[in-house]
């Protein structure tokens, strides 16, 4: 198993997300300070509303904070430009979603291989779909593949360019429980053979069995962090 | 290798496929009319150039009554003057087998020496005049054609009352007369008219012109200057009747042949603008609509590290791809079209080689326009998908911001039911929206309206012109001014129901330095057959002194009413006087000028003379009465009204009829492209919606009729905006592109056409919703609600 270091990649201090929706000013995060080590395997665990996906989203160069500053590694991204956002997202991170977000015009090679054309030093795409155990359904469309399918080619796509860190929300959100296990399964593969630093986000409490460590968020705080000391392999979960 | 982004773009233009078929189609329209006039435009004016300068034509000419040959070596004197070449014109009454009435034959000297230096034919076929040629002529080819003729057949001139047999030996054309008509007349009529050349030595002496000539024809030096030649020739002509130097622009077939390709050129500008607006506009639609439905895609492009750049140029080049497309076919259709065009144009304009050559350059602006204002028209779009930021496009949009609307704050939701609510809230809500769809389609009825416009137009200047205006039977012109007692002479010809005498004076209209030669139109306040009418189709009388004018000819000259111009007469005793304007006419056809009879003779001071004669005849005495002229020596020319307004509606009645052919089967392009486009997109915006209310029940027929409904109630509103579009944008180009010199058009729509552009934009609304139909049967339930919106 891969022994995190005690290196932080992610360093968070104090932020804070305010945002309109319609009518209604959210508060999504209120004041988060959190570090993020290299290879660790995180869990950012919160019901529905807790701020985890806007947490996972700032982390992720997609967003950048009303107040606070997070930096990955020597980079800062409350400062950053929307390019320089740009950069750091297509160097260094790897997003899969709830949704899977994949183009609906293109096959599973060709949705991976979106992400490892702009990428510096990517794998092949069909090795990236074989780590995800798709081999067989390179060329399928997705309308054509399961939702845990679906997923698997998001996981490909997020982890072909070989990124620094790997950003999941809820990936098994729309999945039943033996296909999100086989989702769980792949991120955890990854995790392990490429020492990916990864964060996952789900409400699921079963899941944080597999993570180093456990990152509790009740409505926009941090309540409580917890390290594991023996991880669950995806298999042995239970939900 | 073709990149991934690339292969979802080509992906998601087939998916879309129908949408940008019907967007490309209508950039093709705009494309196709631009290549077309203007390559069309650029062939003529190449042809044209070429032409003139093979054969040596004239850069000015002057016309006089009868000067001694010996003035022609003063006159090559002149300071600007490179060449001088002297002929003898004249007019004759033709009598040609297997046509009734008299035909008129210009009869043009050649050079004994065989070539002349000025104004050379270009011989299709036979062969050129012989020194020993007593009978021999070169003849117009136009005519040759409309008689079916041969070499060696021959044709029967009234020379000074004698008839003489002329023979033809060759078949030619020439730069002078590309486009022919006879004096008085607006479209070649090639039966009735003829160009004929003769050795001069025949001709003068058939005329007694023998060591004279009565047109001279110059080129000019490179720098020359134009205006000082001019007036040293008129100084040098004035003795022997010279009717006043012109040049080259304002020569009869190099005048209508200008006016033509500056028309092709407006036409060429304005109707693609409409097109091609349309066509930004519809992409700017189309393209807002695929990237709200892409928002997600967006995201996660983004996401994964695709930069604005990136993402704005997937979606310009899904624009450009359709811009190629378009731009292609229009430039295909707009060379077949132009190839047509030129083929009509041979029977108008008669050149010896006329090819048409498309200019790659033309293409290409074409396509930088097309390109150009799809860019504009899709910016705004574009500029919504890079500004989109990734982490709220993860979000679901929220909800539509509904409100009760006025109707319901006025308390009328009873009169409404469930469905319609939701179609009426969709237009409140968004008003914008619902406002550029309606002028979508009301830019397909405008554009309709625009192009069918024309026949309305024709047919109420030929009712104006040719019903209410002249209403003669026929014009005869003597080949010099008669006293009165030839009108009595008229009358007693056979069949001759009613003749009034006209009297039509040579002269020079000036203005500051404006200036214009015509022939003023001596007319009588109480003549049934010729009368003047205003805009409204009042009878304008012409006061007892002054000239009624052109509108145009009023505007060319600079002068309004009340003002006073100087008129050269350039006949008789030659008076020059100052004359008040005292009407401008708006009339459609030429320039005109017009004066009491009475006052014309005054003026000339001369008795009751009179230039022709306007007659009404008995229909079953055409024939003696044909007979009788054709005989008459001093009748120079028989103008057929009825032949004229055949010649008026067969040549350029079919030119416009093709003309909007094109324009109707473009305009219907568009209608279909907007119209379709617009259920579409309504369509896929509330599928969802739709889908979701057939799960709680509906039928499929109360979900069409929420969307159709809106379709219809969009199409409804768009049809009186269309024609009143329509209106201003005809109203634009009669103005500002129709108005020439030549012909002015006057603003008729006919109901029936609002009527035939609705009935097309209502059709295009019924397929379109037919279409719609059949996808809102296929709805896929299950599917529709798996999915997040």
């Amino acid at each position: 198993m891969h022994t995190p270091t005690s290196t932080a990649v992610f360093l968070a201090r104090g932020i804070t997300k305010v945002y309109r929706m319609g009518e209604v000013e959210v508060h999504a995060l209120r004041g988060v300070d959190l570090e993020l080590y290299e290879g660790e395997f995180v869990v950012l665990l919160g019901p529905s509303g807790s701020g985890k996906s806007t947490l996972l989203n700032i982390l992720g160069g997609l967003d950048i904070p009303s107040a606070g500053s997070v930096t990955f590694r020597e980079h800062n991204l409350t400062q950053a430009t929307e390019r320089e956002l740009t950069s750091y997202r297509r160097d260094h991170v790897g997003f899969v979603f709830q949704f899977y977000n994949l183009i609906p015009s293109l096959t599973a090679r060709e949705n991976v291989a979106l992400v490892t054309e702009i990428a510096q030093n990517p794998m092949k795409p069909e090795d990236a779909l074989r780590l995800v155990k798709l081999g067989e359904r390179m060329d399928h469309f997705p309308s054509q593949l399961s939702g845990g399918e679906q997923q698997r080619v998001a996981i490909a796509r997020a982890v072909a360019k070989q990124p620094d860190v790997l950003l999941c929300d809820e990936p098994t959100g729309a999945l039943d429980i033996s296909t999100g296990k086989l989702v769980l399964e792949a991120i955890e593969s990854v995790n392990r053979e490429l020492g990916t630093t990864t964060a996952v986000i789900t409400h699921n409490s079963a899941i944080a069995a597999m993570a180093d460590r456990v990152i509790s968020l009740h409505d926009g705080r941090i309540a409580g962090v917890q390290h594991n000391t023996t991880k669950l392999h995806p298999r042995d979960l239970n939900w | 290798m073709i990149s991934a982004l690339d292969r979802k773009l080509l992906r998601d233009l087939w998916h879309m496929r129908g949408q940008a078929l019907a967007i490309a189609a209508v950039m093709a329209a705009g494309v196709g009319l631009f290549v077309s006039q203007f390559a069309t435009q650029q062939s003529l004016a190449l042809t044209q150039s070429e032409y003139y300068a093979q054969n040596r034509f004239a850069e000015a000419f002057a016309h006089c009554k009868r000067a001694p040959r010996s003035l022609l070596e003063r006159v090559s004197a002149v300071e600007g003057v490179a060449a001088a070449e002297a002929r003898v014109v004249a007019n004759v009454t033709l009598d040609v087998p297997g046509l009734l009435e008299p035909a008129v034959g210009r009869l043009v000297s050649r050079p004994r020496s065989g070539v002349p230096l000025l104004n050379d034919v270009y011989l299709r076929k036979g062969r050129l005049l012989e020194a020993g040629d007593p009978d021999g002529v070169l003849a117009s080819e136009g005519f040759v054609l409309a008689h079916g003729m041969e070499l060696g057949d021959r044709i029967t001139a009234v020379i000074n009352g004698r008839r003489r047999d002329l023979t033809i030996v060759g078949v030619v054309l020439s730069p002078e007369y590309i486009y022919s008509i006879r004096d008085g007349e607006f479209i070649p009529d090639d039966k009735r008219f003829g160009v004929f050349w003769m050795n001069e030595d025949e001709l003068a002496a058939a005329f007694d012109m023998q060591g004279a000539f009565n047109e001279i024809s110059l080129d000019l030096e490179p720098g020359a200057n134009g205006p000082e030649v001019l007036a040293a020739l008129d100084r040098l002509l004035e003795p022997y009747g010279g009717v006043g130097a012109f040049e080259r622009k304002d020569q009869v077939s190099h005048w209508y042949l200008s006016n033509e390709l500056a028309q092709l050129r407006n036409i060429g500008i304005a109707m693609p603008l409409v097109f091609l607006g349309v066509a930004a506009f519809l992409l700017n639609v189309v393209l807002t609509r695929q990237i709200s439905v892409q928002r997600e895609q967006i995201a996660a492009l983004k996401a994964f590290g695709y930069s604005n750049l990136g993402v704005g140029w997937h979606y310009m080049k899904l624009v450009l791809v359709i811009v190629a497309l378009g731009t292609a076919l229009g430039a295909a259709a707009g060379a077949w079209l132009g190839t047509q065009m030129v083929v009509i144009y041979t029977e108008f304009y008669r050149f010896p080689f006329l090819r048409f050559t498309l200019d790659p350059v033309i293409v290409l602006q074409a396509a930088a326009i097309t390109g150009g204002a799809s860019m504009l028209g899709s910016m705004g779009a574009v500029l919504a998908a890079v500004s989109l930021p990734p982490a709220e496009a993860m979000r679901p949009p929220s909800p539509g911001r509904y409100r009760p609307m006025l109707f319901e704050r006025l308390g009328l939701q009873r009169l409404f039911s469930q469905p319609m609510r939701m179609i009426l809230r969709q237009f409140e809500r968004r008003p914008a929206k619902t406002f550029l769809s309606v002028l979508g389609i009301a830019m397909g009825v405008a554009v309709f309206v625009v192009g069918f416009f024309f026949l309305d137009t024709i047919d109420y200047v030929i009712d104006v012109q040719f019903n209410r205006m002249q209403r003669e039977d026929m014009t005869l012109t003597f080949n010099q001014p008669r006293s009165l007692s030839a009108l009595h002479e008229v009358k007693s010809m056979p069949g001759v129901l009613h003749a009034e005498a006209f009297r039509a004076v040579p002269a020079t209209l000036r203005f500051e330095h404006r200036s214009r030669r015509l022939a003023i139109m001596g007319v009588s306040n109480d003549s049934s057959l010729n009368r003047v009418l205003d805009a409204k189709l009042a009878r304008i009388v012409i006061p007892e002194q002054g000239l009624a004018l052109s509108r145009k000819l009023g505007e060319v000259l600079g002068v309004s009413v009340g003002q006073r111009l100087q008129v050269e007469i350039k006949e008789g005793s030659r008076p020059t006087r100052e004359i008040p304007v005292s009407a401008l006419v708006d009339d459609f056809l030429g320039m005109s000028a017009y004066m009491e009879i009475g006052a014309l003779n005054d003026l000339m001071r001369e008795g009751q003379t009179i230039s022709g004669v306007f007659l009404t005849c008995d229909p079953a005495g055409h024939k003696d009465l044909y007979e009788r002229l054709k005989a008459t020596p001093g009748v120079a020319a028989v103008n057929v009204k009825q032949a004229a307004l055949k010649g008026f509606t067969e040549t350029l009645a079919k030119s416009l009829m093709i003309t909007t052919i094109i324009n109707i089967m473009f305009a219907t392009v568009i209608a279909f492209g907007v119209v379709y486009n617009n259920a579409r997109i309504s369509l896929s915006e509330r599928s969802r919606e739709l889908a979701s209310l057939r799960v709680l029940g509906l039928t499929r027929g109360e979900i069409s009729f929420i969307l159709l409904g809106e379709l219809a109630i969009v199409t409804l509103a768009a049809i009186p905006l269309g024609c009143l579009l329509g209106f201003g944008l005809a109203w634009a180009l009669i103005e500002h592109m129709l108005d020439l010199e030549l012909m002015r058009f006057p603003l008729v729509i006919a109901p029936r056409t609002y009527g035939w552009a609705a009935v097309v934009v209502l059709g295009a609304a019924t397929v379109s919703a037919l279409v719609v139909r059949r996808r809102l049967d296929h709805l896929d339930l299950v599917e529709v609600l798996k999915t997040r919106e």
